[in-house]
């Protein structure tokens, strides 16, 4: 579990997190969602301590991560696994050294043992045959699943993804969708994801937080998300077509 | 104000660079890698501009000593002085530090943008220390390596266009190269060699990872590296000069 308590950022004189709290559960998929420029890669990097808040607290199953010096946060690094927005894979290594990265780093596995976990891990996301072309060789798809697989490579406790299905078709987007879905009951896994894909929402948020502005204005579920009378909310939901009938409908 | 901050962010970048690797086993492969894709890479290039400054420092020496009461093996021991003093160490450097420099810059602040970086920092990785280490390890091992091959094939271009004009014979150029040999000179060149290729790995990193933006930074990243390690060369070789040499 994750608590944020309080969080605020501020980049020069512009605030980018205002005063946000939020629990993140274990083994459910955590969804902060809010219209781009909201603040929600912003929170995710605070979260990870790729950005320093400015003030607030972030509990690691009530470790104190924010108030650690850089190497005990390092330890907890390790338990995280991470699905970058572009998938931030390594171009110079083939896709059998990029999962080979953390495992060589940060596990005393012998060498059959790396690459049985690797293939293991690809199989887990559907990709074979793929430990010796290059992320360039590779879809967009392609891509974000071999970025999942990199980020369970070493069975983490918590996963977080930065928008895992923006720029992929319909389609694809949905099977990374279940993908997640899946990894996280499977495995236990406190998984947070910033996105701004309704089907997301409506496919795999069981704990959802929405920003506006660096303001946390709304926390629920996807069932409850449909009736919520919140303005700022309804606004950001049902601004398509498609989930305007879908509101009139229900 | 703004100089001093740059250089106190980069003495604490230098300062996370030079931490204990991760693992020695990636350390040495990464080394390994970064003398072949930054050292042995630049060999043709280097060897192809020595052997014309060579012969460009021959013929200019030729024609200014063209003078009866001045003996011809000046020519050779001049053209050694030349290259072994200035031409091998420093402007073989400038020159590195633009093929390497650029690499380097434009390598790292790639890796930034694309958030590469951040995938390392999530991993638990020192990347400063992971990507820039043995990029210095490798350009201080074979720039000197290159350095000195440098300055052989210098002085044998300088040789063969001397002999090839008619401006100076074999016998005489090769007195020159052997006449009152100062060995210190070379170590003098490894010195500077060794300051330099520092600054070629170390300055152009520096901008690179703290790029900010696009493709666009990313240039703009690595002509700063490269225009600013080639204005520290030049102070350097100043300072060392007056220092080893006077």
């Amino acid at each position: 579990m994750i608590e944020v308590k309080n969080i605020t950022k501020k980049f020069g004189s512009t605030l980018v997190l205002n005063n946000i709290s939020a629990t993140f559960l274990s083994g459910k998929v955590n969804l902060i969602i809010g219209q781009s420029g909201s603040g929600k890669t912003v929170a995710i990097k605070s979260m990870l301590g790729l950005h320093e808040i400015d003030s607030g607290t972030i509990f690691y199953d009530q470790r104190d991560f924010s108030s650690m010096k850089n190497k005990d946060r390092q330890i907890i690094r390790k338990e995280i696994g991470m699905v970058f927005q572009g998938g931030a894979l390594f171009d110079s290594k083939s896709i059998e050294d990029n999962l080979m990265v953390p495992l060589i780093m940060f596990s005393n596995m012998s060498k059959e043992k790396m690459k049985y976990r690797i293939n293991f891990c690809l199989k887990r996301v559907n990709l074979e045959n793929v430990n010796h072309l290059y992320p360039s060789d590779l879809s967009g798809g392609m891509q974000k699943r071999v970025a999942i697989a990199r980020a369970i490579v070493l069975k983490p406790k918590y996963l977080f993804c930065d928008e895992p299905n923006s720029g992929l078709d319909p389609y694809t987007a949905t099977v990374i969708d279940e993908l997640l879905k899946e990894i996280t009951y499977e495995y236990k896994i406190t998984t947070v994801i910033n996105t701004h894909d309704m089907n997301s929402v409506m496919q795999i948020g069981d704990h959802i937080i929405f920003i506006k502005e660096g303001v946390k204005k709304w926390e629920g579920s996807k069932n409850e998300i449909m009736d919520s009378e919140n303005k700022d909310l309804n606004k950001f939901i049902f601004a398509s077509e498609v989930f305007k009938r879908l509101k009139s409908l229900s | 104000m703004k100089i001093f901050i740059l250089i106190g962010k980069y003495f604490i970048f230098i300062r996370k660079v030079f931490s204990r690797p991760s693992s020695f086993s990636v350390f040495y492969k990464s080394f390994i890698d970064e003398v072949f894709s930054l050292g042995v890479s630049s060999i043709g290039f280097v060897a192809f501009i020595s052997l014309f400054v060579g012969a460009v420092v021959t013929l200019q020496i030729a024609y200014n000593l063209e003078n009866p009461l001045l003996p011809s093996y000046l020519i050779g021991l001049a053209t050694r002085d030349s290259i072994i003093l200035e031409f091998s160490p420093t402007m073989v450097s400038l020159i590195l530090a633009g093929k390497m420099g650029s690499n380097i810059a434009s390598t790292i602040g790639t890796m930034r943008v694309t958030e590469q970086i951040d995938a390392l920092e999530m991993m638990g990785i020192n990347s400063a220390s992971y990507l820039v280490l043995p990029k210095i390890f490798a350009l201080v091992f074979f720039n000197p390596i290159l350095i000195t091959f440098s300055m052989f094939l210098a002085i044998i271009g300088g040789w063969f266009f001397g002999e090839f004009t008619g401006l100076c014979s074999t016998t005489e150029f090769l007195d020159g190269v052997q006449y009152f040999f100062i060995p210190f000179n070379v170590i003098y060149a490894y010195i500077k060699t060794i300051f330099f290729a520092l600054i070629i790995a170390t300055l152009p990193a520096f901008y690179g990872y703290f790029t900010k933006g696009g493709a666009l930074e990313v240039g703009q990243a690595s002509t700063k590296g490269v225009v600013n390690s080639s204005i520290l060369i030049i102070i350097f070789n100043y300072l060392i000069t007056q220092l080893l040499l006077n």
